[in-house]
């Protein structure tokens, strides 16, 4: 990980420019936060292929459908709070049912969107998207994955949803790596715990392996950048190989990441489970980080978390390959 | 396919669909009846007479688009597509059950000839909309009709989408409006009234053409003035009565979604064809 920080959003907006420029069945619309989810780059690139829809989600998310039905790569964005909650039905009616080729890109995911308070806090998109037919649910953890995955979402037909943030993020992917749907990557391995995170909560989890290694506990940390569908595979490994797992997400713990991962845990071989993430209902206006601090969704919250989860292991860690 | 000009033929097709309508809901069991048979002159004219299109036309450039808003008509879609040879008529005895092709609301993935899926009210506009953008885009000629039940615009989205249609110019759209003034819950004006609705669409930047939507004549002549007006999008306000054709059923929100017993089917068959 390096201390650069960048912008998920701005990532979107040129990646889209890019796209565009390749591929004329690429449009975009936008439900008059264009300025704020970045689509207003390719707004001026390409005028003659941006819809903005005035503030109407439900008939955004119902119209992009429409350009997918005769054949146009619609990419659909507004903040997540929008696109998941306010135009829910119709990207169940209008676009997974029929397994349309409709990318909705929501911005503004998570607590970090901070002073705008909980109205505007996503917390809950995840869970709500996961349960969509067809969904792909792709929540990036920087700016460079939020890039790659762009690439190959437009590739690949169905529907799609994809969270960015707010807030610039810190970089933790490589240059070199490639993002590839379904797929999760061990940025850091360890013996002692699994952290299997999205999103911010990739950066706050290699901060609590540091926190964690000069306790003595090696924990491994996991990208699961795509949270539908799943990466079993991965999850049971780390399962297997450690023995213990946390899920830190930047959402409500009910539904989302930790809700996936637990799920699938339960189904290859039960080990301790812990959830990071949101615990009360509803959460308020704040600074970022203090608000990822008040709310538990820091390092230090995470490593109690592996703390926790490594406690509850049914056989030492010594033991465990014994 | 070919087109029928003749307004005595396709109101004898539209007879006739009436009872393959019937037919099919009695054997399924359940299904809505009244605003299929409300609709039903409104597809008649589009499938027979006035949209370009056939079957295995799928993406054709120049191909029409028809989208049923109002999804509960599916049996009246799905009448018509069997006789224009999308799928075989033998389906229509399947709907609704298990395996069948034909689900009680259109499903376009099973369905050969369904555009888009539909069934939550107020979302087909939008859809027809965003079809109409993206064959603009392509300099296409085809035309998106979307139908519409008057109940069905109580919904909040069919208002965004009004607005989408003007603001885009939308004139390869034409909408039309199913107003056979009664919902599940009884008359439209009783349960939430939608009046003036010719004004309303106006101040939403449509042109509006008022027909009775069962007068085959004024229904070809609207659909051809429809699609003829430029820099706007229309809306043919068809006035119709829900159940139209069996006498018994007409204007009574009971038939909105119950079939025919084989009694009523009788009754109404000798009404539909009394030779």
């Amino acid at each position: 990980m390096t201390s650069d920080k960048k912008s998920l959003r701005d990532a979107y907006g040129e990646i889209l420019v890019e796209l565009g420029s390749q591929d004329r069945s690429i449009v975009v619309l936008d439900a008059d936060l264009s300025g704020s989810t970045r689509t207003s780059k390719f707004a001026k690139k390409y005028p003659e292929r941006f819809f903005n829809m005035g503030i109407a989600e439900q008939d955004m998310i119902s119209t992009a459908a429409g350009l997918a039905a005769v054949g146009k790569i619609p990419f659909a964005s507004t903040f997540a709070v929008f696109a998941s909650g306010r135009a829910w039905d119709q990207v169940r009616q209008s676009v997974c049912l029929s397994n349309m080729n409709v990318k909705i890109v929501a911005s503004h995911g998570g607590i970090t969107v901070g002073e705008d308070g909980p109205t505007h806090q996503a917390l809950e998109d995840i869970a709500l998207m996961r349960i969509m037919p067809n969904m792909t649910v792709i929540v990036p953890a920087d700016a460079h994955e939020t890039t790659s995955a762009m690439k190959t979402i437009v590739k690949t037909r169905g529907p799609v949803y994809l969270r960015t943030a707010r807030d610039k993020l810190p970089v933790v992917t490589d240059e070199g790596f490639e993002f590839d749907i379904g797929k999760g990557s061990v940025v850091r391995d360890g013996p002692d715990a699994a952290i299997i995170a999205c999103g911010y909560m990739v950066a706050k989890s290699l901060e609590a392996a540091d926190l964690l290694a000069k306790d003595g506990i090696m924990a491994a940390v996991v990208n699961m950048s795509t949270i539908k569908p799943l990466d079993t595979g991965l999850v049971a490994k780390m399962a297997a190989s450690t023995g213990a797992i946390v899920a830190a997400e930047e959402h409500s713990i009910i539904g989302g990441l930790g809700s996936a991962v637990a799920e699938a845990v339960c189904e290859v071989g039960p080990v301790p489970v812990i959830r990071v993430g949101m615990k009360k209902p509803v959460g308020q206006s704040g600074k970022p980080e203090q608000l990822l601090d008040h709310y538990g969704m820091n390092a230090i919250s995470i490593a109690d978390a592996v703390h926790k989860a490594v406690s509850m292991k049914k056989e030492p860690v010594s033991n465990a390959q014994s | 396919m070919k087109r029928i000009e003749d307004c005595e033929e396709l109101a004898k097709i539209a007879d006739e669909l009436r009872i393959d309508i019937l037919e099919m809901l009695h054997t399924a069991g359940s299904g809505h009846t009244g605003g299929s048979l409300s609709a039903i002159d409104i597809l008649t004219a589009l499938y027979f007479s006035k949209m370009n299109h056939k079957p295995g036309m799928e993406n054709g450039a120049e191909r029409d688009r028809f989208v049923l808003s109002k999804g509960h008509g599916a049996p009246a879609l799905y009448v018509t597509l069997a006789r224009c040879g999308y799928f075989d008529k033998s389906e229509l005895a399947s709907l609704r059950k298990l395996g069948s092709m034909l689900s009680g609301h259109p499903y376009s993935p099973s369905t050969p000839g369904v555009e888009v899926t539909t069934g939550s009210l107020g979302q087909g506009l939008s859809i027809a909309n965003g079809m109409a953008l993206g064959l603009k885009l392509d300099q296409s000629k085809s035309v998106i009709f979307c139908l519409m039940g008057d109940g069905e615009t109580q919904e909040g989205q069919v208002w965004e989408a009004a607005m989408t249609s003007a603001h885009y110019k939308l004139d390869n759209l034409v909408a039309i409006l199913d107003n056979n003034g009664l919902q599940i819950d009884g008359f439209v004006k009783d349960v939430m009234g939608i009046e003036p609705i010719g004004d309303k669409w106006r101040a939403f930047g449509w042109e509006v053409i008022e027909i009775d939507g069962h007068d085959m004549s004024a229904l070809l002549g609207a659909i051809d003035k429809a699609v003829a007006v430029k820099g706007k999008p229309s809306l043919i306000w068809a006035h119709t009565v829900k159940g139209k054709g069996v006498s018994f059923m007409e204007n009574k929100a009971s038939y909105h979604g119950a079939a025919p017993t084989a009694k009523e089917l009788e009754m109404a068959k000798k009404e539909l064809n009394p030779a």
